[in-house]
């Protein structure tokens, strides 16, 4: 039993050195080539925290789009009491969780926080994120393989970037 | 705001003499020394039964010591948030800090500790009092820069992060202790608690706003994006670690900030005004726990 | 205690909640200070949480996290008395590390 066995197939593959055009042509995972290697390795995904767009960020971390789902408990305030400390948390119901994140489209960089669950670890996580105006916050649930997600709107009175 | 300002003092007035008539058997460390029947002559007793009961009226479902959490006392989805973030709130470290600093020794090899009663731990709750020999009313902030310069240092600042984690650290050593706020049997105690009072609900600035407008006629509601904080306990809870800020602040930063917010001039930290403004509150909050070091929007 | 990490593990039946609040500025880099500068972007990029040399957490952050960050999980298995290690890495390549046992 190696460190690599609890890993996912994507990792395992892309470690072994298969590369990436094997990933395609297994028709296993049917990534973008760039943004398989971006959610499959372990680096900080630098470019994804940079974009300015919510949609944009979410397809360069994930190549895929989510899809509603009512397993996923978001929790958020009605009325931040203050932009710069907001506690959000989730929690989720369904199986195979790998990674969650956080996207605030209205906020500069709308890609908040992304966690990685290794198998063993619960699929719920809490945090505080800063929020420059009232916006949906999105919570985006990676399991089996395919991408979940449930949003609230959070009204921010004083926003949390400064102003 | 004139009809306001005189619906609440008239408001204020009738509950006075209404508490002072039913309070009024009861001895006062006061009324024994005094000649009755002397003009406008306060009753800080009377006048604290009143003011708790204002509040108590004005949120009957709030319970007595709730009044120490401010806006989180009345505003369910305010108090979820805070609630949620004190399980592991980000003043822990000015906390630790304050802790670091009142332990470190002065350069003589004197600490704070040698400078007040129970080596400071456990007596937040009794300031401020009135010192009878300077005739003046002495905060917790006063008496830590007054240890420091009695020992060889420099004061530090009243509004910056040193006196927060140090006021910090010596709240957290009284909480849940009741405050205990004395008015001894002496004419210059009593001047101060009237200029305190006289302070409060005087009003001031461009906005006109006296302390009284915000936090004893509209607390719970909203001013621009805050929700107002009721009076009634409102320093049991200092310093405090403000969202806003992002970092702990003292009661001198938050009396010289809230003067600032009403397009006031701001006085001088520790000034007369200001510290028989904090007697006056304190006093009121008799009885009331510490929560200190809290935590606010 | 000089890090920067404070963290509270405690072992709760058959899984550790783990709960963690780092001393950080976690500056965007959009807030100007008194003179209209901006202040530059500073903040933690990657957390990471390690039980019996296996990764349990890992945090990949932007600059909407607070300051002072806080984050909260839990894992099966970690008994009390095990250690749980902690570590950040920021933009700036400044970095804390610490250790404590599983309550």
């Amino acid at each position: 039993m190696t460190p690599f066995d609890s890993l996912p197939m994507t990792r395992r593959l892309v470690l072994s050195g298969a590369g990436f055009l094997a990933l395609a042509d297994l028709g296993v995972i049917s990534f973008h080539p760039v943004t398989a290697l971006a959610a499959a390795n372990d680096k900080y995904p630098e470019d994804a925290f940079k974009q300015n767009n919510g949609n944009e960020a979410i397809k360069l971390l994930y190549g895929q789009t989510a899809e509603p789902s009512d397993k996923i408990k978001l929790d958020a305030p009605e009325i931040a009491e203050n932009g710069a400390v907001v506690p959000v948390s989730v929690s989720t119901t369904l199986a195979d969780v790998t990674t969650v994140s956080f996207v605030v489209p209205e906020n500069p960089n709308p890609l908040a926080a992304y966690y990685k669950i290794p198998p063993g670890t619960m699929p719920n996580v809490a945090n505080r994120l800063k929020m420059a105006k009232t916006s949906n916050v999105i919570v985006i649930v990676e399991a089996g393989g395919k991408l979940y997600s449930a949003s609230r709107e959070v009204k921010v009175t004083i926003g949390g970037c400064g102003g | 705001m004139n009809k306001a300002a005189k619906e609440l003092s008239a408001r204020y007035r009738s509950i006075a003499i209404l508490a002072a008539i039913l309070a009024g058997f009861a001895s006062s460390t006061l009324s024994s020394a005094q000649p009755s029947g002397a003009a406008e002559k306060p009753d800080p007793v009377a006048e604290a039964v009143a003011f708790r009961n204002y509040f108590v009226k004005k949120f009957p479902d709030v319970k007595l010591e709730e009044f120490v959490n401010g806006p989180y006392a009345l505003n369910q989805d305010m108090r979820r948030q805070w609630q949620e973030i004190d399980q592991f709130p980000p003043y822990e470290f000015s906390l630790e800090k304050g802790k670091e600093l009142f332990a470190t020794p002065f350069r003589n090899g004197k600490t704070y500790s040698d400078c007040f009663p129970n080596r400071g731990v456990g007596i937040r709750q009794n300031y401020p009092y009135f010192d009878a020999l300077e005739g003046k009313v002495v905060t917790l902030e006063l008496a830590l820069n007054r240890c420091r310069e009695a020992n060889g240092e420099s004061p530090v600042s009243y509004v910056g992060d040193a006196m927060a984690a140090l006021t910090a650290y010596m709240a957290f050593t009284s909480r849940g202790k009741p405050f205990d706020i004395k008015i001894p049997d002496d004419r210059r105690a009593l001047e101060a608690y009237q200029n305190g009072k006289r302070y409060f609900y005087t009003r001031r600035g461009q906005l006109n706003f006296s302390c009284a407008t915000c936090h004893v006629q509209y607390p719970g509601e909203h001013m621009r994006a805050e929700v107002l904080a009721p009076a009634l306990g409102i320093l049991n809870a200092m310093p405090i670690y403000r969202s806003e800020w992002g970092s702990m602040g003292t009661i001198s930063r938050r009396f010289t900030t809230c003067n600032s917010q009403i397009r006031g001039q701001p006085l001088e930290p520790q000034s007369e005004e200001y510290r028989d403004l904090e007697y006056y509150l304190s006093y009121l909050s008799n009885g009331l726990p510490i929560s200190g070091p809290g935590a606010r929007p | 205690m000089a890090s920067s990490i404070r963290v509270r593990a405690i072992a709760n039946g058959e899984t550790t909640d783990v709960q963690t609040l780092i001393q950080h500025p976690m500056d965007s880099g959009f807030v100007k200070n008194d003179r209209g500068e901006f202040i530059p972007a500073h903040f933690i990029q990657e957390l990471t949480f390690e039980h019996d040399g296996k990764k349990v957490f890992v945090a990949d952050w932007g600059t909407a996290v607070s300051k002072d960050p806080y984050v909260k999980f839990s894992f099966k298995g970690g008994n009390k008395g095990d250690d749980l290690k902690v570590s950040w890495t920021d933009n700036k390549g400044e970095s804390d590390t610490a250790t404590v046992k599983i309550q």
